[in-house]
């Protein structure tokens, strides 16, 4: 595990980034920030417990929405804890319908809401307020990069309390045998709803940050079913069981869609999802799982990498 | 008065018609491969795009386009489950493993097909017309393309059902579904099964996307309302059940055209509304075990 | 009164009448055995007691308080304990975890995580597993699985204990001491209503026996009885 004097360090160059880098350099690590925390966010859940959510556009889109809808009214703050709350009620209601069923089920209806929202936005849009869209309050950079930082600072820590806690064993036996779980005096569907509730808050948070950097929001943008796709490419391409394997895949990521974003807006997309089958095929564990099997010497199966 | 109802009965069966034919085929793949194939909607949207290459830029009659898009899309799906799905069921721990990482592979699927067919197509909205002809029937004029696809998606769908009630091969798929190792032990040819019935929906799909480019504008980013719509409705209708999926088809399509009549915007919310009294009440479905 | 007592229960799968109108009590303190030919109802009857279905008919209580219906964490916090028939361990997770989670979460009344850890503890020495405790579940033999899936259960601190088919898969010396372990646990006060194909097992440790075929009950008694019963004989002879 990683020393505390090194991520304190890590903590440290992070805070003072706009001290030496260039404003492009912040922008581009505020982006990567944001992946982190969808991934983290997503893996918090879906990786203990195995039910595979495909809603992290929604509740990323919800939070954006609270912004360009709040953001006139309210300091930034309050407008990122109400994204957060929006996200999080959101997926309390999912959770408490879907939950309590099979997994398919689950994947199945968290697929179509990033839809769902969508259509019910622009049909409230045009029949109510008759405007598409909305302008979001402009926020200068290096604020919202201080905000995402703390976001994900928050989820880290959250994360960390959880996993160290009975909550994460909990979590780790439902995934491993959700009957046996249950049997051993697990309440299963409160565990999961509630730790569901609370990823979904992250990714609210970090879409009510994001959205001030974007200036307008409609529901096109905000509820893109890309952003369901990306947490889950790198939680599998970087490796779902270790901390540092999400943030390794977010910043690969994040990073090549910058890069590859203007020039190749098709093509990048379509790596991508050649990467994802990739990684599904022949790395189970993900790039982090890969280099502690080579490091063990040799391509034996290695243990399920859950500390 | 009648000639409203008329009109909203005759798009409900068509719109029916087509859902059927969608949720049976991800039924099949669900049901059978125990594959959940969240590209399905991009085998449509495959259908419904290159018929349209081939009727504008090839003069191809679309009906004509029936005979090459359903075996087209077979070979497709065939192939995919042949190379990718086997691969991954051969490394999976446990069928649940095999269910999430299935789904997520077919997730690449989907951005793989979606911008491959975006670099070739790019992102307009296309449309072609063909057999826009005014048919009169008891004083309403329906156009002759809708009746057409609404008669095809009807055959098609019945005879896919009698397919698997009765023959041979339907019986080997059935036997399948319900429980793949005796079935292997039986002498069926498991893996060519599997892969059949998976090619077999995404030809369903290619072909519901061919009937639907004869009715409505197609462009690249098509496929995941329809995913979804196959979704609900299989749900509706009974995981597992492909009887379910033509009557839970039909249900949906008939809602959605009554809602459609009542406020256009507002279909894909109606139908997640039944999903979601679905999952309440009756999880199983209509005909779901 | 009975700690654990069913009436008329019934449950159906599909067309199929898997346990029909099933009568049963249990005393707080006997071992009870529970026995029939494969299909007959039997591992049915215990996930409708602990919760796992729901019946179609037929009431079930657990210490007077009606229990049918409720989700099989509030039974097990309540003082009723499984194990499966298909071992159901927590693969990944070490022994001692495994354990821990019974101690954590399945109590009726909870306890600080270090109290939680020593009765996990306690509870592995029991059955013997204290070596194995930071080794992985699916690193164990059937045997240990089969011990550490008993000490899971014990550390929810059950009064009574449903055990399906302990020693299922055992040879014989792990069956003696499968045995020795039933009796160990039934030492310590607990009620255990067990389902065994191992008849040596079930005639020696059982107070009463219960037996099932095609979902009903077609006869109860003393093991000698039992064993000498002519429709329970042709039941098994006839299979």
């Amino acid at each position: 595990m990683w020393r505390p004097g090194l991520l304190l360090a890590i903590l440290v160059l992070l805070a003072s980034l706009r001290l030496y880098a260039s404003t492009y350099t912040v922008i581009l690590v505020t982006s990567i920030l944001m992946y982190i925390i969808l991934t983290q966010s997503w893996v918090l859940f879906s990786g203990p417990t195995r039910y595979i959510s495909l809603a992290s556009a929604a509740f990323f889109g919800v939070g954006i929405y609270s912004a360009a809808v709040l953001g006139m009214h309210l300091p930034l703050p309050v407008v990122v804890i109400a994204g957060a709350l929006a996200s999080s009620c959101l997926a309390l209601f999912v959770g408490a319908l879907t939950l309590r069923l099979r997994g398919i089920y689950f994947a199945m209806f968290t697929f179509g809401l990033v839809e769902l929202i969508k259509h019910l936005l622009l049909w409230y849009e045009i029949k109510f307020t008759g405007t598409r869209g909305r302008f979001v309050v402009l926020v200068d950079n290096n604020t919202i990069y201080y905000l995402m930082l703390a976001t994900l600072v928050a989820l880290l820590l959250v994360a960390y309390f959880i996993r160290r806690s009975k909550y994460g064993l909990a979590l780790q036996s439902i995934g491993e045998d959700e009957e046996a779980a249950a049997h051993t005096g697990v309440n299963v569907t409160a565990v999961k709803v509630i730790t569901f509730a609370i990823s979904a808050s992250f990714m609210g948070a970090a879409g009510a940050i994001i959205a001030t950097r974007w200036t307008y929001v409609d529901p096109y943008i905000a509820f893109k079913s890309l952003f369901s796709f990306m947490p889950v490419l790198m939680a599998i391409f970087g490796g779902m069981g270790q901390f540092y394997g999400p943030v390794l895949g977010s910043a690969v990521f994040a990073y090549l869609e910058e890069v590859l974003i203007t020039r190749f807006p098709y093509h990048y997309m379509l790596l991508f999802g050649v990467i994802l089958m990739i990684a599904i095929l022949y790395l189970p564990d993900g790039l982090v799982g890969l280099v502690q099997r080579l490091r063990r010497g040799g391509w034996a199966r290695g243990q399920h990498a859950n500390t | 008065m009648i000639v409203t109802i008329l009109d909203i009965v005759i798009a409900g069966l068509l719109l029916g018609g087509l859902y059927a034919l969608i949720a049976m085929g991800l039924s099949l793949q669900y049901g059978v491969a125990r594959v959940f194939n969240i590209s399905h909607g991009e085998f449509i949207m495959l259908g419904g795009m290159t018929t349209w290459t081939l009727y504008t830029m090839f003069h191809i009659n679309p009906l004509v386009c029936l005979a090459i898009c359903g075996p087209l899309a077979f070979i497709l799906g065939y192939v995919i489950h042949r190379t990718l799905f086997k691969r991954l069921l051969t490394s999976s721990e446990s069928p649940g493993a095999f269910e999430s990482s299935s789904m997520l592979a077919s997730f690449g699927l989907l951005f793989i097909i979606q911008n491959m067919a975006s670099l070739y197509w790019g992102p307009e909205i296309r449309g072609y017309s063909y057999l826009a002809i005014p048919v009169n029937l008891a004083g309403a004029l329906f156009g002759a393309n809708r009746l057409v696809t609404l008669g095809c998606a009807i055959a098609i769908g019945l005879a896919f059902y009698l397919f698997v009630a009765r023959t041979r091969t339907g019986k080997a798929i059935r036997a399948a579904a319900q429980d793949p190792t005796t079935a292997g032990l039986m002498g069926v040819n498991i893996n060519n099964v599997l892969a059949l019935c998976f090619g077999l929906g995404a030809a369903m799909a290619g072909i519901a996307g061919m009937l639907i480019s004869m009715c409505y504008p197609v462009n690249v980013a098509m496929g995941l309302e329809y995913t979804i719509i196959a979704m609900i409705v299989v749900v509706v209708g009974g995981l597992g059940s492909i009887p379910g999926s033509f009557i839970g088809g039909f249900m949906l399509g008939l809602i959605g055209s009554i809602v459609s009549y009542i406020d256009p915007g507002l279909s894909l919310v109606a139908y997640y509304l039944i999903f979601i009294l679905l999952l309440l009440v009756r999880p199983t479905g209509i005909l779901g075990k | 009164m009975p700690i654990l007592e069913g009436d008329g229960v019934t449950k159906h799968f599909g067309g199929l009448a898997a346990v029909s109108r099933v009568d049963f009590k249990v005393e707080e303190g006997e071992i009870v055995g529970l026995i029939g030919p494969n299909g007959a109802g039997k591992t049915t009857l215990f996930n409708l007691i602990s919760g796992a279905l729901v019946p179609k008919d037929g009431t079930i209580s657990f210490k007077g308080q009606k229990i049918d219906g409720l989700k099989p964490h509030r039974i097990c916090r309540m003082g009723l304990a499984r194990t499966f028939q298909s071992v159901k361990v927590f693969a990944n997770m070490s022994a001692l975890q495994n354990v821990l989670l019974g101690s954590l979460f399945g109590t009726s009344t909870g306890m600080s995580s270090a109290d939680a850890v020593s009765e996990a503890e306690k509870a592995l020495e029991f059955v013997g597993l204290s070596e194995a405790s930071s080794i992985p579940a699916k690193g164990l033999t059937l045997a240990d699985q089969k011990q550490l899936e008993v000490a899971s259960a014990l550390a929810t601190k059950p009064e009574l204990l449903l055990l399906d088919e302990l020693m299922a898969g055992l040879n014989a010396p792990e069956v003696a001491e499968a045995m020795e372990l039933v009796a160990r646990i039934h030492d310590r006060g607990i009620t255990i209503f067990m389902i065994e194909h191992v008849m040596k097992a079930i005639m020696n440790v059982c107070d009463r026996i219960m037996v099932l075929h095609h979902g009903e009950k077609i006869a109860e008694g003393t093991p000698q009885e039992i064993a000498s019963s002519k429709t329970v004989i042709e039941v098994y002879l006839g299979e």
